[in-house]
């Protein structure tokens, strides 16, 4: 029986290494501390001033943010609450989505799931990866998702971005037919954002980190409470185990 | 004197009150307290228990997510939304509910794996064994109603596909796939429907089952790993040699299973809920939406293997049945054949530990072909890996049509007349 047990083993894992096939775009590490409630403060900052004008997040309430990033429910309604809701309200904006559509070619998506739809690393390598493209409505295009129809909205504080190309003859002689290899980066033009790079990305990841809480409030309530529910279970287990073991003595 | 003579009842007090009028001390002893139970049981006698459990589980934490749960289109998404953010602990029933689902099944596979190894179906208990693949089938449509309902886009493609396979049967197929839906397309009319079969329906349809199930499993008595009777050795008041009283001793120990359980359940719950998206898929994370389908389309883990067998069919049977028809009787035969095993093992022995050589090579194949299905039913398909599905589901169902045959051409050992404990 062991054998087979091994066998079944076997199969499933050396199936499930042909089924890691990877994604195509190359993504940036997020890197984000869940920990740094600054980080998430920050976020949510930016969140309301350069995103929730045209996306929502109504599933996410302001002062459910503010009791988890630890800030008092005043000053969110204060400063990150501009419209005239109140601070129990969730995310929301006045966009139409029908009119929304036709700005954008599709209505900007809810953003309360985004991370748990792509990912934190996606959210993150897609708010890095806008570049100049004069082919499009906006004036940018994304390297990481493809023909978006949204424009730059941090170009402000990033500055121009743009996809740098390189070619460089492919030099292998077994290859046949030599094709020149390509290269891209992407390079910000200088002095036309008010952020540096590094500053700019640390932007980014605060953001990406706010993204990150809304997806799952529940996130760290749930490590906590998972914890002491295993210790407890570890322990009445235990008792369990004892008293079988007391029943069974005298069973042969 | 009230109530019937030959029951037996508490000499006073209350409990003769009731005795009197209601037999409760007759079914506690028959049942629990006089009800005998090999001692030679193993780890794989715990799945019983552990799916009455996960049943007790699903049943509550439903009843308390339809308190908060909108079966409408319009509402369906945000209320799971509204449930796992701003429902005090709504979350977490969620999750106890979402993982359940696929505990349930993880805990039946097990289940229905050991009836297999010890040959717990044959005579007598094939009526354990009917009723069992009775539940499963009630437990695979209450699965695939529940998925619809957070009405994700993931839910609402899964079920787009799954009723669509009802429209390959020919002549009454489109009809049919219609009458299911009550719509052209997935819609909230349907979205309404199997609400009601999830909630209602199906759950009485269950219990009833598992109650004739374990009524069944009570008249025979358990078989156990070694595949004797226990029955065949009393002591002088009837009591089987090789016994032990339900409870306590089976209370106890089943006790330390559902610990060992809970632990695992809960590390999945309060830490990895989602699985990597194998209990809650990415794209469930996006309202339903008829116009995008998600880029790779596949059911819950729980029924990949069947979904490989599907997509293995890809021929024209003999240009006479349409290939995705011929996929559906594949599918629908794989599970019906399941239910004809207790007549097709002809072995003189229960147990695997003394079944022959074929019957262990037969078992290990199924296993390896049931898990490789069920690899292959969750990956986007290529080539060589339907070649590959193809295989396996020919050797899935080789094992039960050969077994009339390896069964009983085979050697086997003389299993001991008592149990043995190892
Ligand atoms: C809700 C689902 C189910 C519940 C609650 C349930 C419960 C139980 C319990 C408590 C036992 C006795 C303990 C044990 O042997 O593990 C049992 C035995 C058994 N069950 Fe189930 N069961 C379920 C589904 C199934 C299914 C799907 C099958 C097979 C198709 C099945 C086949 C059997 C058999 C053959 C036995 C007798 C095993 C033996 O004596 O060796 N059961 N079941």
């Amino acid at each position: 029986m062991k054998k087979l047990i091994l066998m079944a083993f076997i199969t499933l894992v050396s199936s499930s290494l042909i089924a890691a096939v990877g994604t195509s775009v190359k993504l940036q590490d997020a890197n984000i501390d869940i920990q740094d409630q600054q980080s998430r403060q920050k976020g949510m900052k930016t969140f309301v001033n350069y995103c929730l004008g045209c996306h929502s997040a109504q599933y996410q309430r302001y002062e459910r943010a503010a009791e988890d990033l630890g800030m008092p429910v005043d000053l969110v309604l204060e400063h990150l609450v501009f419209s005239d809701q109140k601070v129990g309200e969730h995310m929301t904006n006045a966009m139409r989505s029908n009119q929304a559509a036709k700005w954008f070619g599709a209505p900007p998506p809810d953003l309360t799931n985004s991370v748990n739809l792509r990912g934190s690393d996606w959210v993150y390598s897609y708010l890095l990866s806008f570049y100049a493209d004069s082919d499009r409505p906006y004036g940018v295009n994304n390297t990481v998702f493809e023909n978006v129809g949204m424009p730059n909205v941090l170009s402000k504080l990033q500055g121009i971005q743009e996809r740098v190309c390189q070619t460089t003859p492919n030099e292998d002689e077994h290859n046949n037919e030599p094709s020149d290899v390509i290269s891209c980066q992407l390079k910000v033009k200088a002095d036309t954002g008010v952020m540096t790079p590094v500053e700019f990305e640390e932007t980014v990841r605060d953001l990406t980190n706010f993204m990150v809480y809304m997806s799952n409030p529940n996130a760290a309530a749930s490590k906590r409470i998972g914890i002491y529910t295993i210790l407890f279970l570890l322990l009445l287990t235990t008792l369990f185990y004892f008293l079988y073991k007391e029943y069974w003595r005298d069973i042969k | 004197m009230a109530g019937n003579p030959d029951r037996s009842k508490a000499e006073t007090g209350i409990m003769r009150w009731i005795d009197d009028r209601f037999p409760l001390t007759q079914m506690w002893e028959d049942h629990m307290s006089k009800y005998y139970v090999p001692k030679n049981f193993n780890v794989w006698y715990l799945f019983g228990v552990l799916s009455l459990f996960i049943l007790v589980n699903q049943l509550l934490t439903g009843i308390w997510l339809t308190m908060s749960y909108e079966p409408t289109a319009e509402g369906a998404f945000a209320s799971i939304e509204y449930i796992m953010r701003d429902v005090e602990m709504g979350w977490i029933i969620r999750y106890m509910h979402s993982t359940g689902a696929s505990a349930f099944f993880a805990v039946i596979y097990l289940h229905m794996f050991r009836g297999l190894m010890y040959g717990s179906y044959k005579k007598p208990r094939e009526l354990i064994w009917l009723f069992g693949m009775c539940i499963y089938l009630v437990l695979m449509a209450e699965g695939f109603f529940g998925y619809l309902l957070p009405w994700g886009n993931m839910s609402y493609w899964g079920a787009q596909v799954i009723v669509s396979l009802f429209s390959a049967i020919p002549l009454i197929g489109e009809d049919l796939a219609q009458w299911i839906r009550g719509d052209y397309l997935i819609s909230g009319i349907t979205l309404n429907r199997f609400f009601s079969l999830h909630v209602i329906a199906l759950p009485i349809v269950l219990l009833g089952l598992v109650v004739l199930h374990l009524i069944a499993l009570h008249e025979t008595g358990s078989n156990n790993p070694d595949g004797v009777e226990i029955k065949n050795h009393k002591d002088v008041n009837g009591v089987p040699l090789d016994g032990v009283p339900m409870h306590p001793y089976f209370v106890v120990k089943d006790l330390v299973g559902i610990g060992v359980f809970l632990i695992v359940f809960c590390l999945i719950i309060f830490f990895f809920p989602e699985m990597g998206g194998y209990f809650i898929e990415k794209p469930n994370y996006e309202p339903a939406n008829p116009l995008k389908t998600p880029e790779h389309i596949a059911p819950v883990w729980y029924y990949t293997p069947f979904y490989a067998m599907l997509r293995a069919c890809t021929f024209n049977f003999w240009g006479m049945i349409d290939a995705k028809f011929f996929g559906v009787i594949v599918m629908a035969g794989s599970i019906a054949i399941l239910f004809v095993l207790p007549w097709l093992d002809r072995s003189p022995v229960r147990s695997m530990r003394y079944k022959g050589v074929l019957s262990r090579i037969g078992l290990a194949s199924f296993v390896v072909c049931f898990i490789t299905l069920g690899i292959l039913g969750a990956i986007p398909t290529t080539e060589e890996r339907t070649l590959l599905a193809q295989i396996a589901t020919g050797i899935y169902f080789l094992f039960f049509i050969l077994m009339p045959f390896y069964t009983r051409i085979e050697a086997t050992k003389t299993p001991p007349e008592r149990i043995t404990i190892t």
